[in-house]
């Protein structure tokens, strides 16, 4: 549904989106990841026509940006980062206006649908400068779907939210995906980890990873996490480490008197499992708890994001 | 209803929604009002030549002022991002903003009409025909210079600097008429047909000349022209 090809885009002799190529299924909700000045909001910017590629090409259901930008504004809603908005109408007003622009024919009929959608009752008559910030990202979102566009596009629609607010924003997000085509930037790992079906992440302007949630665990996490709860002593479970090959010792923290949580470590493509438990079992440890952590996503991001850039 | 009057309704709107709006008409009206009253006291004089000679003055101030936000602040608030990402075009937006700014100095105007009911009142022997060049012109007058001040606007995304610039070309087109005289002769001619004042004057003596209509539709559409083309290359940087 949008190709997006060997794009690039400078600005001046800063080179924020390094040849870019990927692609966008229809109905796919697609998380955009990377840190700060990775080049996602830029991309998310030429998406949407208000920055033009340096080369390269962007393709919307068949329609290029270059030649029919206008088209391509029509099928997108978009949420850009900083969610501007005309603080001095009210919200009725501002979406009366961004209707109209869109040509929208029966306002009154989508206009019920976004204020039940996005939780807007009560606020419609107020200025938008006196509301809070998760109402503002609110009406910015409603502005976005007023269209019911084929696309939306939202750029780090999260940021400065409460939990609170973040949790009624994701479910929001959840539900618009049920229908459109997304695409969700963030920083924040869990964000997307919670809402998207792809993932792609991007660093200094590269993509580094693309692929699904557990595709990209899978791909990128080399080491399995065992915690252990145990009633053990320090020199003895270190002892366990020693006598097993291919298990390290992490750390070990007391959380009573007699027991201690240990955290081991093992090549993911060998299970020790079963090896640690014989051992424990020979040495008639009391065993409280063992839990298998799979690397979080989090750690694969930042491993991506760390290596090849040098810093996050 | 199409995009360029959806846009002007939504600045007019914005307008009237702002005390600062509200502020610079009623400087506007006190400042234009003073000098045709004390002449009308002083001299027992009723006429409008007096405020035909200080509105373009005061046009310097007042033009500027209502233009300096109406992209420069878009620009900083970032609303510019959500306005070029709507489907419509980069001259819409600019022709909407200037029809709104029209549409303000046109009520600043309409409020100068009660001195003409005084005329009409007090007054005896009254060219109708040159005040309503002389109205004419003043609107052609502030046409010109909010697409000046439109342009200048477009630059910056501050509106200080956008203030500042539009008042700076807006003053010199005002001064040139003034400064002829350091001129070589054969240069006065042409200079003199780009003062604005030039244009302005040939208008309040009531003559409508297509020569004068030219040079200010050539101003309002040069430096709408540069707004749009200014918009248009933010995006393509």
């Amino acid at each position: 549904m949008i190709q997006l090809q060997n794009l690039v885009k400078d600005y001046g002799n800063l080179r924020a989106v390094d040849h870019i190529n990927f692609e966008i299924n229809e109905g796919e909700i697609l998380g955009f990841l990377g840190p700060n000045g990775a080049g996602k909001s830029t991309t998310l910017k030429m998406i949407t026509c208000f920055l033009s590629p340096t080369a390269g090409n962007i393709i919307v259901e068949d329609r290029n940006v270059y030649d029919h930008s206008k088209e391509i504004r029509e099928m997108i809603g978009y949420l850009p980062e900083t969610n501007p908005l005309y603080t001095d109408m009210i919200v009725y007003d501002y979406l009366k206006f961004v209707s109209e622009v869109r040509k929208i024919s029966d306002f009154k009929q989508r206009l019920k649908e976004v204020v039940n959608k996005c939780g807007l009752h009560g606020v419609l008559n107020k200025p938008i400068e006196t509301l809070s910030k998760g109402y503002r990202q609110r009406v910015g979102l409603a502005q976005a779907i007023i269209h019911d566009p084929k696309i939306l596009i939202l750029d780090e629609p999260t940021t400065g939210l409460d939990p609170n607010q973040i949790v009624e924003i994701r479910q929001l997000i959840k539900e618009l995906g049920k229908e459109k085509t997304l695409i969700i930037s963030s920083h924040i790992l869990q964000e997307v980890q919670a809402v998207c079906d792809r993932i792609v992440i991007i660093n200094k302007g590269k993509i580094v990873a693309d692929g699904s949630t557990e595709q990209l665990q899978n791909n990128f996490q080399n080491k399995n996490k065992l915690v252990l709860e145990i009633i053990a002593t320090e020199e003895e479970l270190s002892s366990l480490a020693d006598a097993i090959e291919g298990v390290d010792l992490l750390s070990i923290e007391p959380i009573s008197a007699h027991v201690n949580k240990a955290d081991l470590e093992y090549d993911a493509k060998e299970d020790k499992r079963k090896e640690i438990y014989e051992f424990i079992k020979k040495q008639d440890w009391i065993l409280l708890e063992m839990k298998k952590e799979s690397m979080s996503l989090e750690a694969v991001f930042r491993n991506l994001t760390i290596e090849e850039g040098g810093q996050a | 209803m199409n995009a360029t009057k959806i846009i002007a309704n939504k600045e007019l709107k914005s307008y009237l929604n702002s005390p600062a709006a509200y502020i610079v008409l009623v400087v506007f009206l006190l400042i234009s009002g003073w000098f045709f009253a004390s002449p009308l006291f002083i001299n027992n004089q009723a006429e409008l030549r007096s405020l035909f000679n200080i509105i373009p003055m005061i046009f310097i101030f007042f033009v500027p002022a209502i233009t300096m936000g109406l992209i420069a602040k878009e620009r900083n608030i970032g609303t510019i991002e959500q306005l070029s990402t709507f489907p419509i075009q980069e001259s819409q937006i600019v022709m909407g903003k200037f029809w709104a700014s029209v549409g303000l100095i046109a009520v600043g105007l309409l409020f100068t009409l009660i001195h003409f009911l005084t005329i009409i009142i007090l007054g005896q022997n009254i060219d109708y025909g040159a005040i309503l060049c002389g109205y004419l012109g003043l609107l052609l007058l502030g046409a010109v210079y909010s697409s000046i001040g439109l342009f200048a606007s477009s630059l910056t995304d501050n509106q200080i600097v956008s203030f500042i610039i539009s008042f700076l070309i807006i003053f010199f087109l005002f001064i040139l008429e003034y400064s002829l005289f350091i001129l070589p002769s054969y240069l006065s001619g042409f200079f003199q047909y780009l003062s604005i004042n030039y244009h302005f004057s040939n208008l309040t003596r009531g003559v409508i000349d297509t020569r004068n209509l030219v040079y200010f539709g050539s101003l309002i559409v040069l430096f709408l022209r540069f707004a749009i083309i200014r918009l248009k290359s933010g995006k393509w940087k």
